[in-house]
C-alpha cells in the first residue's frame, strides 16, 4: 500500500507501508491494504504508519485523506518528524499563537490562529510521549 | 561628428548602466532559482489535491456545493497576477493583451495582485474592485485575503464566474500568459486541467480512465465537500500566484541579461569609433607637423 503525503511545500512522504493510522475528524481511522474507498478530512494530530514490522509517527495538521485499496493520499497543511520538531521553538509558537487569540484578532484570522495552535499542540504531544518512554 | 571627447563620456555612462543591469541581473537569477523551486514544489500539493476532486466529483450529486454551479449574476470577476515591479521585459504587457483580448464584456470587475496591473487597469478606466500588494517571496497566509474575497464575491451571487489572469511559468525561456477559470470549478475541465499541473509530474489526470471508486465520507459528504473546495480555490490561487512570481523573475533575468548584452555591444561599436577619431586625429597632427616643416625648408 503506497502511503503519500503532501504539503504545500512539497512532497514530505512516499513510501510503500503496510498500514497506517490517521487523526480522523471522528477520530483514528486504521487503514490497512485493500481499505474500501474513502475520503475523511483529518484534524491535526498523529499520523502512524507500518513498515517492515517497525512503527513511526509524524504529527501532521488539519486536512484530508484519500483512501483507495492500494493507496492512502493525506493532504495536509504540515508533516514533521520527531527528529525535526525543536521544542522549544514550537512552544513559543504556541505561547504566541494563544496570546493573540486573548488580544482582539480579526474574525477572519481566528481560524488561521486556531489551526497554529492545534498544529504545535499535534507537534508537542509528539515529541513529549517519546520522552516519557 | 561628435569628437573624442563626446564618445568617452558615452563610453562612461553606457559602461555604468551595463553594471547595473548586470548586478539587476544577478539578482534576479538568485530570486528566480528560489520561485521556480517553489512553484515546483507546490505542484505536487496542487496535483493531489486536483487528483482527489476528480475523483470526488464523479462520485457526488449534483449541487453538493455552490462551487460547482454557475453564479445567478451575469458579472465576471477577473483576478490579474501581475508583478509590482518593472524592468521585467514584456511580462505585465503581454498578460494585460492577452486579458483584454478574450472577449470580455463590460459587466467585468478585476481584482488584481501586483500594482503593474492595478495602474494599467486604472489607466483603461475598468471597474477595480479591490487592489492587493503582496511581498515577495509570496507566503501562503498573506493570500488569504485575496482567497476569502473571491470566494464571498462568487458566494454573494452577483457573479457568474471567477477567472484568473496570469503568467504561467513553462520554463526560463517561455512563459505563457494565461487566463483560467476557477470557478465554479468546471467538472470537464478539471480533468484535461492546467498545464501547469502536468509540467514536471508527467501525469495528467485522465477522468474517463480508471474505476469509478465508490467513496464513502466522514465525517459526511457535504463537511468533506465544506473543506476540501475552499482550500482547493485558496491553494489553486496560491499556485497560480508562485508560477507568477517565478515567471516574473525569469522574465526579468533576461531583460537584464539583454539590456547587459546590448550595453556590452554598444560598447564595442563606442570603443572602435573612439580609437578610429583618435587614429585620425594623430594622422592629422602628423601630417600638419611634416607640412609645416616641409614649408620652412
Amino acid at each position: 500500500m503506497l502511503l503519500e503525503i503532501v504539503t504545500p511545500e512539497g512532497k514530505a512522504f512516499s513510501d510503500d507501508v503496510s498500514g497506517v493510522v490517521l487523526p480522523g475528524a471522528l477520530g483514528e481511522l486504521g487503514i490497512l491494504p485493500n481499505h474500501a474507498s474513502l475520503v475523511s478530512t483529518l484534524t491535526a494530530g498523529e499520523l502512524r504508519y507500518t513498515k517492515d514490522g517497525k512503527t513511526h509517527d509524524l504529527a501532521i495538521g488539519a486536512g484530508f485523506a484519500e483512501v483507495t485499496g492500494e493507496r492512502v493520499n493525506v493532504l495536509t497543511e504540515m508533516a514533521v518528524r520527531d527528529s525535526q520538531i525543536d521544542e522549544t521553538a514550537v512552544q513559543a509558537a504556541l505561547e504566541r499563537a494563544q496570546n493573540r487569540l486573548k488580544e482582539d484578532v480579526l474574525p477572519e484570522e481566528i481560524a488561521a490562529v486556531e489551526a497554529a495552535i492545534a498544529n504545535s499542540l499535534a507537534q508537542l504531544h509528539l515529541k513529549r510521549k517519546r520522552r516519557t518512554i | 561628428m561628435p569628437s573624442t571627447r563626446d564618445i568617452r563620456r558615452r563610453i562612461k555612462s553606457v559602461k555604468n548602466t551595463a553594471q547595473i543591469t548586470k548586478a539587476m541581473q544577478m539578482v534576479a537569477a538568485a530570486k528566480m532559482k528560489k520561485a521556480q523551486d517553489a512553484a515546483t514544489q507546490g505542484r505536487a500539493y496542487v496535483d493531489l489535491l486536483n487528483k482527489v476532486l476528480v475523483s470526488l466529483q464523479e462520485r457526488a450529486e449534483e449541487n453538493v456545493h455552490p462551487y460547482f454551479s454557475e453564479g445567478k449574476g451575469s458579472k465576471v470577476l477577473v483576478i490579474l497576477i501581475t508583478s509590482d515591479k518593472g524592468l521585467c521585459g514584456a511580462f505585465n504587457t503581454n498578460l494585460m493583451k492577452k486579458v483584454l483580448t478574450s472577449g470580455l464584456g463590460a459587466e467585468t470587475d478585476f481584482v488584481t495582485v501586483g500594482r503593474k496591473g492595478g495602474q494599467s487597469l486604472a489607466r483603461l478606466k475598468k471597474n477595480l474592485v479591490a487592489d492587493f500588494s503582496l511581498k515577495d517571496p509570496a507566503s501562503f497566509p498573506d493570500l488569504r485575503p485575496v482567497a476569502k474575497l473571491l470566494q464571498d464575491k462568487f458566494l454573494s451571487g452577483d457573479y457568474q464566474k471567477v477567472l484568473v489572469g496570469f503568467n504561467n511559468f513553462i520554463n526560463t525561456a517561455t512563459i505563457s500568459p494565461s487566463l483560467e477559470q476557477l470557478l465554479p470549478i468546471n467538472p470537464v475541465t478539471l480533468g484535461g486541467r492546467r498545464s501547469f499541473e502536468g509540467v514536471g509530474q508527467g501525469e495528467v489526470v485522465d477522468a474517463s480512465k480508471g474505476p469509478v471508486l465508490d467513496y464513502s465520507f466522514e465525517p459526511s459528504t457535504a463537511e468533506v465537500f465544506a473543506q476540501v473546495l475552499p482550500q482547493y480555490v485558496s491553494n489553486t490561487l496560491f499556485q497560480m500566484l508562485l508560477e507568477s512570481r517565478a515567471s516574473e523573475h525569469s522574465s526579468r533575468m533576461v531583460a537584464m541579461k539583454n539590456a547587459t548584452d546590448n550595453a556590452k555591444q554598444m560598447l564595442k561599436d563606442l570603443s572602435l569609433e573612439y580609437n578610429k577619431l583618435r587614429q585620425a586625429a594623430i594622422t592629422n597632427e602628423l601630417l600638419e607637423i611634416t607640412t609645416a616643416k616641409m614649408a620652412l625648408e
